[in-house]
């Protein structure tokens, strides 16, 4: 579905990615883990056309996305800190980027998570004055909303409460039996044990390996993806 | 396109500062034509409005704007339109909203009490510098993701075009006095949109004679209509090259 080949992105003398080659398919749920300055998030923001990378291709079903913009209504994003314009409140929010994407048929319009998180009360509050997790809600809501094909979610359980974060990863799990695509980082191994299949792992802008979580247990002959993860990562740094 | 900048102008009402523009526009341009009714003199007053005050509004307001909008930008870049759509968008929004409160807060005062071509001149020139300067804002706030340097960078311009350029034009009067450097000069006076402005406005004027020898070869170059058109079509250039390099540099851009 999204098909990534020879990616390097520079920022100054800073290799972020270095030639990073993977192809992710419909009804993954990847798992991109990587330590702090991995290049996780720019591969993120690589895909979604925000951070122009030096050399290399990405291929969106077999399109070129590089140049391309139609393409991103096939995608949902959930950023690390969900960033709203502060003066306009939730509903109007909701309403402007249907308005945006025009897109006003009900019968695309997935508003389960709203429902969820009970987010029709907080509908009249502007956005500057939402909390932290709450905005994450909304960010999560958004992201959902339009029924994309694939979903890319950037941290998306911190700042959660445990009650949100495991509403989310239902939906998660809800949608890749609909054959989506979700790529998806977090630092929790718990969180990613529940809802991934895939983990593919970046270490200084380089891809590791990209593996299924039965493959990882059994070739480091570990029960829990946590200490498999451990494992592989002192390995490394031998 | 239109769906978006409708929200850049939603949210420009919203702050009301471009309210309060328009009143203050209106309030002096009432104010100094009450005081000499009619007068080349309260012309001569809302020139220097139009001069200095618009051009100095647009720059800062923009520029503010732009870093304002930056979490409203990152949402767009991640739904499916173009990344030109966004920042000209961005420039149509500010540049729409400021020239219509500028058009509104000159023109309503205007209509009672100076009726006239120099008003309709008057008019024009200030919209037209919005947009020259909402355009060269853009093109410092997309360059600098440091809100201080952004905005420092733009009040530079302004000062640049409003007063260093000026005296560098002094400058070169006085140290070429000896040859005849009228045409250089005029040529070096096309490079500023204030003074373009400015000079367009005053050979409508009649008070031409009083920039002195310069102000012949301007009043036998720009009293022409084509004079007149050459001014225009500069300004425009001025409003449209320096977006068309913005959006050049922001399609490229790490966001």
């Amino acid at each position: 579905m999204i098909s990534v080949h020879n990616l390097h992105k520079n920022f100054g003398k800073l290799k972020v990615l270095d030639d990073v080659n993977v192809t992710l398919e419909a009804g993954q749920v990847v798992a991109l883990i990587g330590p702090n300055g991995s290049g996780k998030t720019t591969f993120i923001r690589s895909i979604l056309g925000m951070v122009k990378p030096e050399q290399g291709s990405i291929l969106y079903n077999g399109e070129e996305i590089l140049k391309a913009w139609k393409y991103r209504e096939n995608i949902g994003y959930m950023p690390q800190l969900a960033k709203f314009p502060e003066r306009i409140q939730v509903k109007e929010l909701l309403d402007m980027m249907k308005d945006i994407r025009n897109n006003n048929k009900v019968d695309n319009i997935d508003e389960e998570l709203i429902e969820l998180f009970d987010l029709k009360k907080i509908y009249q509050k502007r956005t500057g004055t939402l909390s932290g997790g709450t905005k994450q809600k909304v960010s999560a809501a958004l992201t959902f909303l339009f029924n994309p094909n694939v979903l890319i979610l950037d941290e998306p359980t911190t700042g959660l409460d445990p009650v949100s974060a495991e509403i989310l990863k239902n939906k998660i799990t809800k949608e890749q039996s609909k054959q989506k695509l979700v790529l998806i980082t977090s630092h929790i191994l718990s969180d990613i044990e529940e809802v991934a299949s895939h983990v593919m792992y970046l270490h200084e802008g380089k891809l590791q390996f990209v593996k299924s979580i039965e493959q990882l247990k059994m070739e480091t002959q570990e029960v829990s993806l946590n200490k498999a993860i451990v494992k592989i990562m002192q390995q490394e740094i031998k | 396109m239109s769906r978006i900048i409708k929200y850049v102008m939603f949210d420009i009402l919203r702050n009301r500062f471009v309210i309060g523009y328009c009143l203050f526009i209106m309030l002096i341009t009432f104010g100094l034509l009450g005081l000499e009714e009619g007068s080349s003199k309260s012309t001569l007053s809302l020139l220097n409005i139009v001069l200095l005050v618009v051009p100095l509004i647009s720059v800062v307001f923009a520029t503010i704007h732009f870093y304002n909008s930056y979490e409203f930008m990152e949402l767009l870049l991640s739904q499916p339109v173009r990344r030109s759509t966004i920042i000209y968008s961005e420039y149509f929004g500010v540049s729409g909203s400021l020239s219509f409160a500028f058009a509104v807060g000159m023109g309503v005062p205007l209509i009672f009490l100076n009726q006239g071509l120099v008003s309709v001149y008057l008019l024009l020139s200030g919209i037209v510098l919005t947009f020259v300067f909402v355009s060269i804002a853009l093109l410092g706030a997309v360059n600098s993701k440091d809100k201080a340097r952004g905005i420092g960078t733009s009040l530079l311009l302004w000062f640049f075009f409003t007063a260093i350029y000026d005296g560098l034009v002094l400058l070169i009067m006085f140290s070429f006095s000896d040859y005849p450097i009228e045409k250089y000069l005029l040529a070096f006076i096309s490079l500023n949109p204030i003074d373009l402005a400015r000079v367009a406005i005053l050979l409508q004027m009649d008070t031409a004679v009083l920039m002195g020898y310069t102000g012949a070869v301007f009043s036998e170059f720009f009293n022409s209509w084509e004079g007149l058109i050459f001014a225009s079509g500069l300004l425009l250039l001025w409003a449209i090259l320096p977006m068309l390099l913005t959006v050049r540099i922001f399609k490229r851009k790490d966001l």
